[in-house]
């Protein structure tokens, strides 16, 4: 069974951001990029489902700027097969919206013809928490969100998901869409040695154009502005301090 | 405008709290149709009924419709879109599994987590964990949103509003529901609390988390826990606050061994009143909070416990 990751380049996210003055957007100039962490338990779960025996193929995709090819290198080194770059934009503060990418995903999909894709839930950029969802909609499969656990039973995915009231499993028939939730794995880091192979590994250069897909936003971004600041607080020196400050000056207790 | 809001049902009954305030904001755009969806939401339905600003209810009960499988429930709201503006939810768990897949459906894009509504087609909504605040416009016919329920007060109820039932379409069943596993529990909601007490990597092991659950419960609080606490298995999955967990804005909440990364801030720095107590002076949570205790938990968590 062939395996499908999209992975998205996104700001690292040890980074603080900044907000730019014309609240025009987040500052990505000359900050640290980095593969979406949710995407790297994607790959890192794919990578082991093809250590049993389960996927034979790992094909991970990136829809982005040029750029975004250190980070399909990256999923090369950690151990996918082979790459696809979807060049869709010049400018490092584009963001494509999940429904575009998603567009080019069915596409993709539809080429590969995959049994599995492994998203990560969410970028951590946009925060939108999409593309899995939408994907899986376009191509009418079934989706099995925000994975914690995820076993290849014959014709099914058997998934334990992270949802607001615990843990609920559902059994989900292939091909289907997972996305990757924090504790599914904890992603490997790429050797020295593996990253040297990566090199060579294929990675194939394509545009939206080839898939026939629109990338122009839905969402026009009027501004971008700093979150309200809370203000700053005092130190207490003691429970009992704590206490009375909680009673008598905050009325919270 | 006319706004379809699919209503939190867990297990035939409405999630109150979630519902009402997703109800706030949705009335912000239009007269509000509420949709109860499960194997059964009558009594969902009638509650629903009762919130203030919900015109009319509509009840969708059947089998597919059971654990809110995200393939057959957006497969009833796309069935039932043609009549709306907007197409509004909660942004829990399982609406963030269905909606995105309605709009996708729909062909338009979802706008996740709306923490502001600036008119019918302008939404505010948090990006990079809460450190930059989006404005978007949608250039879409139909809106598709969740809606981030810690910025909007919930709805009253005083309402009766008329409740119809609709039918489910067919559809091929991709999913099954295997089972759940959900640890009942006396504490209150966390994200409806008041109070919240949240324990870190700090508190060290499954067994000290105790200390935080007694203080949690000498308070009526609900508990969290840092991302690094369930990794660790001090604390279930469903505890988790921050950018990828549960968004809570409580009264008052407790921050103990605790570091205070971005991630985790973003799921609590709306909270009325935090207190943070770590051991380290330098540690980031103390820049917002309104009052900070540098302190071993071990000694200050007790004595607090007693204290309150
Ligand atoms: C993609 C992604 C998503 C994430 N999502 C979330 C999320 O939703 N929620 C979340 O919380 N995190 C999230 N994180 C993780 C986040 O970056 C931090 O790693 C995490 O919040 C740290 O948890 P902590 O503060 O408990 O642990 P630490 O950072 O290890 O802090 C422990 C603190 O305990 C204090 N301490 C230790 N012993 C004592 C003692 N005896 N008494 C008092 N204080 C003591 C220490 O001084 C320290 O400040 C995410 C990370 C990534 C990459």
């Amino acid at each position: 069974m062939k395996v499908l990751v999209p992975v998205k380049r996104v700001i690292d996210y040890n980074v603080k951001v900044r907000v730019k003055a014309d609240g025009s957007g987040v500052d990505l100039a000359n900050v640290k990029m980095s593969m979406n962490p949710f995407d790297e338990i994607a790959v890192e779960e794919a990578i082991r489902l093809k250590e049993k025996g389960v996927a034979t193929e790992i094909v991970a995709v990136s829809i982005g700027v040029k750029q975004a090819t250190e980070t399909l290198r990256t999923a090369l080194a950690m151990g996918a097969d082979r790459a696809i770059l979807v060049e869709a934009s010049e400018d490092v503060h584009a963001d494509i919206e999940p429904l575009a990418v998603a567009k080019i995903l069915k596409a993709i999909v539809e080429e590969e013809e995959p049994g599995l894709v492994i998203c990560g839930k969410q970028a951590i950029d946009n925060d939108m928490n999409a593309t899995g969802q939408m994907l899986a909609a376009l191509l009418g499969w079934s989706q099995a969100t925000f994975a914690s656990e995820v076993a290849v039973e014959g014709e099914n995915a058997v998934v334990t998901r992270e949802v607001d009231g615990g843990l609920q499993t559902i059994k989900v028939k292939l091909p289907a869409i997972v996305t990757a939730d924090l504790r599914l794995n904890e992603p490997r880091y790429a050797s020295l040695p593996n990253i040297m192979k990566a090199k060579k590994k294929p990675l194939d250069a394509k545009s939206p154009a080839d898939y026939g897909v629109d990338v122009s936003p839905r969402l026009e971004v009027v501004k971008t502005s700093e979150p309200a600041e809370r203000k700053a607080g005092v130190m207490v020196g003691s429970v009992d301090e704590l206490v009375a400050k909680l009673k008598d000056e905050a009325g919270v207790l | 405008m006319t706004v379809l809001l699919l209503a939190e049902v867990n297990k035939g009954e409405l999630a109150v709290d979630a519902t009402a305030k997703a109800v706030t904001a949705a009335a912000q755009l239009g007269e509000v149709t509420a949709l109860c969806a499960g194997a059964h939401a009558a009594a969902a339905g009638e509650a629903a009924a009762k919130l203030d600003g919900v015109s009319k209810v509509l009840v969708a009960e059947d089998p597919s419709l059971d654990h809110r499988l995200a393939e057959a429930t957006a497969a009833l709201i796309v069935s039932l879109a043609d009549g709306y503006d907007h197409i509004v939810a909660p942004a829990t768990t399982d609406a963030k599994n269905v909606m995105p897949r309605v709009a996708a459906l729909l062909d338009v894009m979802v706008i996740s987590d709306v923490s502001g509504i600036v008119d019918a087609d302008t939404f505010e909504r948090p990006i990079y964990a809460g450190n930059a605040v989006q404005t978007v416009k949608s250039k879409d016919a139909k809106k598709v949103l969740t809606i981030r329920t810690s910025t909007f007060d919930a709805a009253g109820d005083g309402g009766s509003a008329p409740v119809e039932t609709v039918a489910a379409p067919d559809g091929p069943a991709l999913a099954e529901w295997v089972e759940d596993k959900v640890a009942a529990s006396d504490r209150p909601e966390l994200t409806s609390a008041g109070v919240v007490v949240s324990g870190g990597r700090g508190v060290g092991s499954e067994e000290d988390f105790k200390l935080i659950e007694a203080l949690a419960d000498k308070l009526g609080a609900a508990v969290g826990a840092s991302r690094a606490a369930v990794d660790s298995g001090y604390a279930p999955n469903d505890w988790q606050v921050g950018q990828t967990g549960k968004v809570v804005a409580p009264e008052l909440y407790i921050a103990i061994g605790i570091s205070g990364a971005i991630q985790h801030l973003a799921g609590m720095k709306d909270s009325k009143v935090i207190v943070a107590i770590n051991k380290d002076e330098d540690a980031p949570i103390f820049q917002v909070a309104d009052y900070g205790l540098v302190a071993d938990l071990f000694q200050a968590v007790p004595e607090l416990t007693e204290k309150v």
